[in-house]
């Protein structure tokens, strides 16, 4: 183990690791801690200038009970819930597809479709703005939430085609020919032999879009606008116009914006860092 | 009764076919929602950045006459600037991510849950991010400037100044980024070769040396996937430049992205056309590093099998 464990060196730097691993962990989240903090206070600390002492009083319920009933907040955050649940049902069916017939089949296309997802899906987004309205504008899908799903699910087809096939061609390949012999059909090869093997990978790929969709900011601005269609991260602007200069509740708002994809990495942990860090072990 | 001696012959064609026909049927919807919304509108992209068009009405053909422009135009260089800034400072991510995993490589209690705090930044959404460092660069009461004032440190308004603004809005990116490159490093790390770090111990490596010449050979496939990430990431940026400055002051925190965005769609008039032509200037960068991404995977692939 590199570095040296920490129970083979001396007592005294055994005591001061433990005593550097709360103070490095606060100086690394003090941004957010600070947010944490003004979330709960009362909009009288701000006005008398009180920003970093204690809260004269503890609002946190009428702070978070402000951003839940008296703001858009909730349709927002409703908005993003139905975008990026669809979102991450329809790359979980698409991409088990396609990563089953790149991983398992050899023909000589093969890698050329497989480059072309992973090279798409490097592409520097931007480049895809004006043709995607455009799309978007002819199919009358502008400014919904169908609009936005659509194009998610097909741009992030490319990673989770990389990450499917990769996944599929590790699997030892002699049950699939054992099948074959026994005759078994190949689509029931693919729902009964593989897709049960790739129930980890597709945990892991549910909640990794779960995260990267929730937290899209660019297509939300560029395909949708208003409350009617736009997720929490583009809502969570207009919900600081609305209450400029009061940081107690943009402070409460954005923790509301940013909760749900934590509680998701905190309850999948194990399947979240299995799918960011597939690939960094040989 | 027809419809079923053709549904036979199909059935049977199939049959006959079926190693060969399923992988295409199982790759058409993906392939075509891929090639509608990202292959076909790179090259619609490029097509259009020869137009000008508002979005609306009759485009008009102009040639090179986008691109021309663009060599003139100073907020182009601005941005194509602060893109190689990005590109540059971005990369430190890697080796703070390296750093902080092997601080955190440990066994002692709680530190499964010190792994995930420090890991927390990479989940917020950059929105979240950016607020977040706005409010922490704050003239007034920013935490940056109360630190700064302990020392008899003037204020500073990171994000108001030209010469700062690019500089604070990086660091704000770096946080997340670190925290992901240190995840795939602590992953990295438990795969080490133990035996290989005992042998080197005996022949006296240790510190340094050992990390240098044992520790990160082993990492190389963390440190491809850390550094592929983290030029997309860099390239892709425009969240946190929208959400803390929206370009200012003075456009000075423009990037390639931003930019774009800005001409073809917001108060600038929406120049579609021109707006392309940076996003194929921005794309052309990206091919670049693109190609040799492609090639280590193609290069690999051989190898494995």
């Amino acid at each position: 183990m590199f570095p040296t464990p920490i129970e083979k060196s001396s007592r005294t730097w055994q005591l001061s690791y433990q005593a550097l691993l709360p103070a490095a962990l606060v100086l690394w989240l003090l941004p957010l801690i600070a947010v944490a903090v003004f979330s709960i206070k009362p909009d009288a600390d701000f006005t008398t200038g009180n920003y970093w002492g204690l809260p004269t009083s503890f609002e946190f319920v009428n702070n978070y009970g402000k951003v839940f009933f008296q703001s858009d907040m909730p349709r927002y955050l409703m908005n993003s819930v139905l975008i990026t649940v669809p979102t991450m049902i329809g790359c979980v069916v698409l991409s088990s597809m396609t990563g089953f017939a790149l991983g398992v089949y050899k023909f000589r296309s093969n890698i050329w479709i497989f480059f072309m997802f992973v090279a798409g899906n490097f592409v520097p987004f931007q480049i895809l703005m004006v043709p995607v309205r455009d799309l978007t504008l002819d199919m009358g899908l502008y400014n919904t939430k169908t609009g936005l799903v659509f194009f998610h699910i097909a741009f992030q087809t490319g990673f989770c085609t990389l990450f499917m096939r990769n996944f599929i061609k590790a699997l030892p390949f002699d049950l699939i020919e054992v099948a074959r012999v026994e005759g078994v059909a190949e689509w029931k090869i693919f729902w009964h032999v593989v897709l049960p093997l790739m129930k980890p990978a597709l945990a892991a790929m549910a909640v990794l879009i779960f995260t990267f969709i929730w937290n899209d900011y660019f297509w939300a601005v560029v395909l949708t606008q208003g409350a009617e269609s736009q997720p929490v991260t583009a809502g969570i602007t207009s919900f600081n116009a609305q209450y400029r200069a009061a940081y107690h509740l943009m402070s409460a708002g954005s923790i509301v914006a940013a909760l749900p994809p934590v509680a998701m990495f905190f309850l999948m942990q194990k399947h979240f860092i299995a799918g960011l860090t597939l690939g960094a072990v040989k | 009764m027809s419809s079923s001696t053709e549904a036979a012959t199909k059935a049977s064609w199939y049959k006959r076919n079926e190693i060969a026909a399923t992988p295409w049927l199982f790759l058409i919807p993906g392939v075509a929602m891929f090639l509608l919304y990202v292959i076909f509108p790179i090259f619609q992209s490029i097509n259009v950045s020869f137009y000008d068009w508002d979005g609306l009405g009759e485009a008009q053909w102009v040639g090179m006459g986008n691109y021309e422009e663009l060599y003139w135009d100073d907020a182009f260089y601005v941005s194509l600037r602060n893109n190689l800034i990005w590109l540059v400072l971005y990369l430190l991510a890697i080796p703070a991510g390296l750093f902080i995993a092997l601080f955190l490589n440990q066994t002692v209690t709680g530190i499964r849950l010190y792994k995930s705090l420090f890991f927390f930044p990479f989940v917020i959404s950059q929105v979240v991010v950016g607020l977040v460092f706005t409010w922490f660069y704050d003239p007034t009461f920013g935490l940056l400037n109360q630190f700064l004032a302990v020392f008899g440190i003037d204020p500073i308004n990171v994000l108001g100044d030209e010469r700062f603004v690019t500089y604070g809005i990086i660091a704000a990116g770096i946080w997340p980024q670190t925290a992901y490159c240190m995840i795939l490093y602590l992953t990295g790390l438990n795969a080490v070769d133990p035996e290989q770090i005992e042998a080197a111990r005996l022949d006296g490596a240790k510190g340094w040396k050992m990390l240098w010449h044992i520790i990160v050979p082993q990492l190389k496939p963390a440190t491809f996937i850390a550094f592929v990430v983290t030029i997309i990431g860099a390239l892709r940026s425009f969240d946190l430049i929208s959400i803390m400055t929206n370009g200012g002051p003075f456009g000075e925190s423009r990037v390639l992205s931003f930019y774009m965005f800005e001409v073809a769609l917001s108060e600038y008039g929406f120049r579609m056309g021109y707006g392309a032509s940076i996003a194929v200037v921005l794309f052309l960068i990206m091919l670049c590093f693109i190609t040799y991404f492609l090639w280590s995977m193609y290069k690999d692939e051989k190898g494995g099998r």
